[in-house]
C-alpha cells in the first residue's frame, strides 16, 4: 500500500431515536492509501453510509478521528471545514443534481461556490462535459436524462473542484448492470489519470470486485474482516464476507437463469 | 344602475383593490420570505438547526394566525394611524394585511422549502458552499416552482382579506360591495363587484400557474 491518505481512527456514532438508540459505527478504524481505490462493503444497516459520511464529516463522529493527509477533519473549524470539503468529492445514489438547473450549469455550481469567473467556469466545466462524454447534453436539464448520465453529470461536477478524494456512497445502486460497468470504468480512468484516492461504499460485491483493490468488510458498526480485494474474494474468513459472497453467488445465478 | 358614476366607481375599486393586494403581498414577502427561510434552517432537519430560534418564530407565527382578520384590522388601528396617518381607505388597509399575509407567507416558504430533497443540500454542503449559497441556489433555485405557486395562492388570500376590510371603510371592491349590497340593499352592484373579484382572482391564479409550468425543468419536457 502507498502513503497513507485517508486516516479513520476508532469512529463511534450512536444515533438517538424515540424507539432507542442505534449504535451505526462502534470502533471502525481504517487506512486507504494515497491513489487507492478502496472498497466498504456490507449489507444495509451495517453502517456503511455513516461512516462515508463520517469522511467529510456530513456526519460527525461522537468520538474517533478522521484524518486527510495526516491534518484531522475534525479539528478544523466550521470555515476551514468548508474549504476542506471542496477537495473532498463526493457521488452520490440518487445523484443529487440541482433539478431546475441544466446540466452545464450544475457543473458550474462548485465553481460557483468557489468564486471563479463567470467565462472561466463555463469553459471548464463544458471540458469536464467532453471527458464524461456528454458534451452534447449541455443544455439539457437532468430530468432529460437516464440514470447512467446524471451519475456522469454528478462525476463532471464532483471533478471540477479538482478533488484529491472521492467518496462513493452507493454511487451505482440506483443502476443496471451494464450502466454500472461503464460508470465504474470511468471511476478507474478518473484514478489512473488524475491519481485521486476513491473510497467506493456499496453493498454489491461484483462492484467491489470490478474496481477496488483492496476491501473492508462491514457488519454490526464494526469492520469484520479487510484486506485484498482478491484475498476476500477467494478465502473470506468472516461470517459477513461468506454472506455477501453467498449473497453475489445468488444474484449471479438468478442472471444467468 | 351602471351609470358613468358607477363606472368609475367600479373601476376605481379594481385598481384599489389590486393596489392594496400587490403592495400588501409585497410587503408581507419581505417579511415573510426571511421568516420561511430562518424557520427551514433552524427546524431540526435544517442545516442550522436551533431548537430556540425555531420554537419562537413558531409561537410568533401560530399566534398571528389564529387572530382573526377582522380583529386584526382593528387591533392594529394605532400602528396603521402612526404609520399612514389613517385608519380608513385602501393605503391604510396595507398596513394589516402585511402583517395578516407575513406569517402565512412564513408558512408558505417553509412548507415549499422544505420540499428541496435533502440529498441535494447534502451535495452542496458537501462540496464547501456557503449557506447563504445554499440558501439562493439550492432552497429557492430548486423550490421556485412551490414558491410561485406558493405566491399566486397567498395573492388570492390577501385579495380576499382586502374585500373584508371593506367593513371598516378599506377601499377597494369589498368596500363597494358591502356599501351598496349591504347597507344599501343594492344586490346588482354587490354581485358586478363580485364577478370583478372573482374574475380578478382567476386571472392571478391562471397567470401564477402559467409561469409556474413555465419555470419548472423538474419534469420531461
Amino acid at each position: 500500500m502507498a502513503e497513507t491518505y485517508l486516516e479513520i481512527r476508532n469512529l463511534y456514532k450512536t444515533f438517538s431515536a424515540k424507539n432507542g438508540s442505534v449504535e451505526a459505527l462502534k470502533g471502525v478504524s481504517l487506512s486507504i492509501g494515497k491513489g487507492e481505490i478502496f472498497g466498504v462493503i456490507g449489507l444495509s444497516g451495517a453502517g456503511k453510509s455513516t461512516l462515508v459520511r463520517c469522511m467529510n464529516l456530513l456526519e460527525r463522529p461522537d468520538s474517533g478521528d478522521v484524518l486527510l493527509n495526516g491534518e484531522s477533519l475534525l479539528a478544523l473549524n466550521k470555515e476551514q471545514l468548508r474549504l476542506r470539503r471542496q477537495k473532498i468529492g463526493m457521488i452520490f445514489q440518487h445523484f443529487n443534481l440541482l433539478e431546475q438547473q441544466t446540466v452545464l450549469e450544475n457543473v458550474c455550481f462548485p465553481l460557483e461556490i468557489r468564486g471563479i469567473p463567470k467565462k472561466e467556469r463555463r469553459e471548464k466545466a463544458l471540458a469536464l462535459l467532453e471527458k464524461v462524454g456528454l458534451a452534447e447534453k449541455a443544455k439539457a436539464y437532468p430530468s432529460q436524462l437516464s440514470g447512467g448520465q446524471k451519475q456522469r453529470v454528478a462525476i463532471a461536477r464532483v471533478l471540477a473542484n479538482e478533488p484529491d478524494i472521492l467518496l462513493c456512497d452507493e454511487a451505482t445502486s440506483a443502476l443496471d448492470p451494464e450502466t454500472t460497468q461503464t460508470i465504474l470504468r470511468l471511476l478507474k480512468t478518473i484514478r489512473d489519470s488524475l491519481g485521486i484516492t476513491i473510497v467506493v461504499i456499496t453493498h454489491e460485491m461484483r462492484v467491489i470486485q470490478q474496481v477496488a483493490t483492496r476491501v473492508a468488510v462491514l457488519d454490526g458498526g464494526s469492520v469484520q474482516e479487510e484486506g485484498s480485494v482478491v484475498e476476500i474474494f477467494d478465502h473470506p474468513k468472516s461470517r459477513a464476507a461468506k454472506r455477501l459472497l453467498l449473497i453475489a453467488d445468488e444474484e449471479e445465478e438468478s442472471y444467468a437463469g | 344602475m351602471l351609470d358613468e358614476t358607477m363606472i368609475h366607481m367600479l373601476l376605481e375599486g379594481i385598481w384599489d383593490t389590486c393596489y392594496m393586494t400587490l403592495v400588501s403581498t409585497f410587503f408581507g414577502y419581505l417579511i415573510g420570505l426571511p421568516l420561511g427561510i430562518a424557520l427551514t434552517l433552524t427546524d431540526e432537519t435544517g442545516i442550522a438547526p436551533n431548537r430556540a430560534v425555531y420554537r419562537i418564530l413558531n409561537v410568533i407565527i401560530n399566534i398571528t394566525r389564529s387572530i382573526p382578520f377582522l380583529i386584526l384590522l382593528i387591533l392594529v388601528m394605532p400602528l396603521t394611524k402612526a404609520i399612514v396617518g389613517k385608519t380608513y381607505g385602501s393605503t391604510a388597509t396595507i398596513v394589516p394585511l402585511t402583517l395578516a399575509a407575513a406569517p402565512f407567507i412564513g408558512r408558505m416558504v417553509e412548507s415549499s422549502l422544505k420540499e428541496v430533497p435533502a440529498g441535494v443540500i447534502e451535495a452542496a454542503l458537501s462540496m464547501g458552499a456557503k449557506t447563504g449559497t445554499i440558501v439562493t441556489k439550492v432552497l429557492i433555485g430548486e423550490a421556485r416552482t412551490s414558491l410561485l405557486v406558493g405566491a399566486t395562492i397567498v395573492l388570492g388570500t390577501v385579495l380576499g382579506y382586502s374585500a373584508m376590510a371593506g367593513v371598516i371603510g378599506g377601499g377597494g371592491l369589498g368596500d363597494i360591495a358591502i356599501r351598496y349590497g349591504y347597507y344599501r340593499y343594492d344586490t346588482g352592484v354587490m354581485l358586478v363587484t363580485l364577478v370583478f373579484i372573482v374574475a380578478i382572482v382567476q386571472l392571478l391564479q391562471g397567470l401564477g400557474n402559467l409561469a409556474a409550468r413555465k419555470i419548472d425543468h423538474r419534469k420531461q419536457s
